[in-house]
């Protein structure tokens, strides 16, 4: 199986201001988010990050799609490195997360050909892809209405949509079930799994053990910006359900760092 | 090679026009108020120092000299009315006060003989004494007695002639200022500030709303997960904004050009933009164009800064202020700075520059030195919001 996706010792520390300590409830300047972590994501798979909040998904995710850059490590997507070649990377990826928003202003249709258009992609393409995206995830009836209008689950329909207008062979998507009810959540997971089946490699960061469970090949459990074990998911479980081993990992991490 | 510049500049005239009420209220409100506030001004500003011309004000008069030349002096100015009784006095001088009349005079009664005595042969105490009864409270009242002093003080004069000033009303022009400077003056001291200050506010209007809102509103974000390069995005901005801050500014210049001659009233018969030149038009374009694509890469940098559009506003501020007083300075000292350093001077080289061309004393060289150097802080500016762009510190700030 190729390698699509190898991150390897990323590391990321952030400086807190006197208002964040005071949020976190520590007294420490910086905080390390992520911390020496490295995984790698085979083609056509769907690799899942589990952590509990805080525990630097998002930052790490971040990284990986070039908005943050690491402050140590590097990760090669489909060849390119995040650092030296951030184009590449961004036009190789699909990067889905709660704090990329679009513009309230635009309509779902607008803000299509818009991104289309900064991805440089025909005119036609654009159009059949519309068409074939609109349509899986129902956009189509509110396709002119203002993003302002729409409700959670339809906007997180659309940036979905959007965020896949060049098609891409690896999808990164930050918590992709977030806020959504059953019925949406059923369309975005059976999405994913039709993704992998068209040979995309997928990776979804989670806390949710049922999405895991439902749709990865591969897990990393990650607390504290630390890769603490990542395999197969049946390797991961050993046996046990993903919520009880869980908890399981997550003791004796908490509890090596202790000593 | 495709450019992300075009899609990005579309994108943001799209969502400038898209919504009226923004759009009317930058690019059209500037100019209707602008041109209502002046023509009111204006109208206020001639009411206050004129009396209605049609109608003359009446004057009553005691005792009114036989003089023609008094006579003709008095009617030229004023509907003269005789008083024949003291009681007609008093009754003239309770109009006054109750605002119903505007001026009364009275002349003593031996006035015509006693002008003509020979003034060094009697004392001063016997100098004929003219009364004028007025009521300052009142305008029309005012400006009728102010008359009424100048009219008898040049017959004063005429009575003790020993020469004139200009008295040659035919064939000679005395004022020798062409229709050219008189426009000038006036064009060269305000025009300079005004402008500034319209671009100024358009600017503000948008840029911070495009730059710091969508830092807010987390959608730069989005943006910058494309593979569009962050220099042509910031590019695209800075030429979409310089594009509506230009419509605006030059909405806010056609209200002022066309209140203007209510605004200066009368001084303004001479005033017409149509005394300028070609040249002087385009140089003034190219002026203008520079400073507004300065003025929105500053604006924008100090938005990139900025967590909000609010916070964003409040930086602003004190640039606003800055600018003012950099464009008071064109209506101090006489005419343009000569020393060409002074046009590499941010905003100080557009205002002497509009100075200049105002002026009609438009030098290219420095002029073009102002275009220059402000294409120059321009694109440095864009470089640093292309560097603030890829900066993780600048677009997750919160
Ligand atoms: N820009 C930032 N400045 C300071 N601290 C940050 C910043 N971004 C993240 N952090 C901190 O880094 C840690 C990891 O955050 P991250 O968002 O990656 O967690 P997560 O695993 O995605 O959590 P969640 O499940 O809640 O989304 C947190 O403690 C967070 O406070
Ligand atoms: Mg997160």
């Amino acid at each position: 199986m190729k390698e699509l996706i190898q991150a390897n010792h990323l590391s990321k520390t952030f400086k807190l201001s006197a208002k964040q300590q005071k949020i976190e409830g520590t007294k420490e300047k910086t905080k390390t988010a992520v911390n020496d972590l490295s995984f790698t994501a085979y083609e056509g798979e769907i690799f899942g990050l589990l952590g509990p909040n805080g525990a630097g998904k998002t930052t790490t995710l971040r990284m990986l799609s070039t908005l943050i850059r690491p402050d140590s490590g590097d990760a090669i997507i489909d060849g390119s490195s995040i650092l030296n070649n951030a184009e590449d990377v961004r036009s190789k990826i699909a990067f889905l997360t709660t704090d990329l928003k679009l513009e309230d202003f635009f309509t779902p249709n607008y803000l299509f050909d818009f991104f289309s258009e900064l991805h440089q992609i025909p005119k036609e393409m654009t159009a059949e892809r519309k068409k074939m995206l609109f349509g899986i995830f129902g956009i189509d009836k509110f396709a002119e209405v203002k993003v302002a209008n729409l409700s959670t689950g339809m906007k997180q329909k659309v940036s979905l949509a959007i965020s896949l207008v060049h098609w891409p062979n690896v999808i990164i998507f930050d918590e992709p079930t977030n806020g959504l009810d059953v019925l949406t959540a059923k369309v975005v997971t059976d999405f994913l799994l039709d993704l992998k089946k068209q040979g995309k490699t997928v990776i979804v960061s989670t806390h949710i053990f049922s999405l895991i469970e439902k749709v990865c090949d591969r897990v990393g459990v990650v607390v504290d910006g630390h890769m603490i074990v990542c395999d197969t998911l049946e390797a991961v479980k050993n046996g046990l359900s993903l919520e009880d081993r869980f908890f399981e990992i997550y003791k004796e991490s908490v509890g090596d760092r202790d000593v | 090679m495709y450019n992300a510049i075009i899609t990005i500049f579309k994108k943001e005239i799209a969502r400038f026009f898209g919504d009226k009420r923004t759009a009317f209220s930058t690019i059209l409100l500037p100019g209707i108020m602008i041109f209502v506030m002046y023509s009111f001004m204006g109208d206020a500003l001639s009411n206050q120092f004129s009396v209605d011309e049609d109608e003359k004000t009446v004057c009553y008069v005691q005792n009114l000299p036989a003089d023609d030349t008094l006579q003709g002096m008095l009617q030229s100015g004023f509907t003269v009315k005789e008083l024949s009784s003291e009681k007609d006095l008093e009754k003239t001088k309770e109009d006054i006060i109750n605002k119903e009349a505007d001026l009364c005079v009275v002349f003593p009664e031996n006035f015509e003989k006693d002008v003509h005595i020979d003034r060094s042969l009697v004392s001063a105490d016997n100098t004929p004494e003219v009364q004028i009864f007025y009521n300052s409270s009142e305008t029309a009242s005012s400006a009728a007695f102010q008359t009424m002093t100048a009219l008898l003080d040049e017959f004063e004069s005429l009575l003790a002639n020993s020469f004139d000033v200009n008295r040659q009303k035919d064939g000679v022009t005395f004022d020798l200022a062409s229709d050219e400077d008189s426009a000038a003056s006036v064009f060269a001291s305000m025009l300079p500030m005004l402008l500034l200050m319209f671009l100024f506010s358009g600017t503000v209007a948008v840029a911070p709303e495009s730059i710091a809102g969508e830092k807010e509103r987390g959608t730069i974000a989005t943006l910058l997960v494309t593979p569009a390069k962050r220099g042509q995005i910031a590019l695209g901005k800075i030429l979409a904004l310089s594009f509506i801050a230009l419509l605006s500014g030059a909405s806010s210049t056609i209200g002022t050009i066309i209140s203007m001659p209510k605004l200066m009233g009368s001084a303004s018969d001479n005033l017409s933009g149509s005394v300028y030149s070609v040249t002087d038009y385009l140089l003034l374009a190219l002026v203008i164009l520079s400073t507004v694509l300065l003025l929105v890469t500053a604006v924008s940098l100090i938005s990139a800064f900025s967590k909000s559009i609010k916070e964003a506003q409040t930086y602003c501020s004190p640039l606003i202020i800055v600018a003012a007083l950099v464009g008071i300075t064109a209506m101090f000292g006489d005419g343009a700075s000569t020393n060409t350093v002074h046009y590499i001077i941010p905003l100080y080289n557009s205002v002497q520059s509009m100075v200049q061309i105002f002026s009609f004393e438009a030098v290219q060289t420095p002029i073009l030195l102002t275009v220059l150097s402000n294409i120059l802080y321009s694109l440095i500016g864009a470089f640093g919001l292309t560097k603030m762009f890829q900066s993780e510190h600048i677009i997750f700030s919160k």
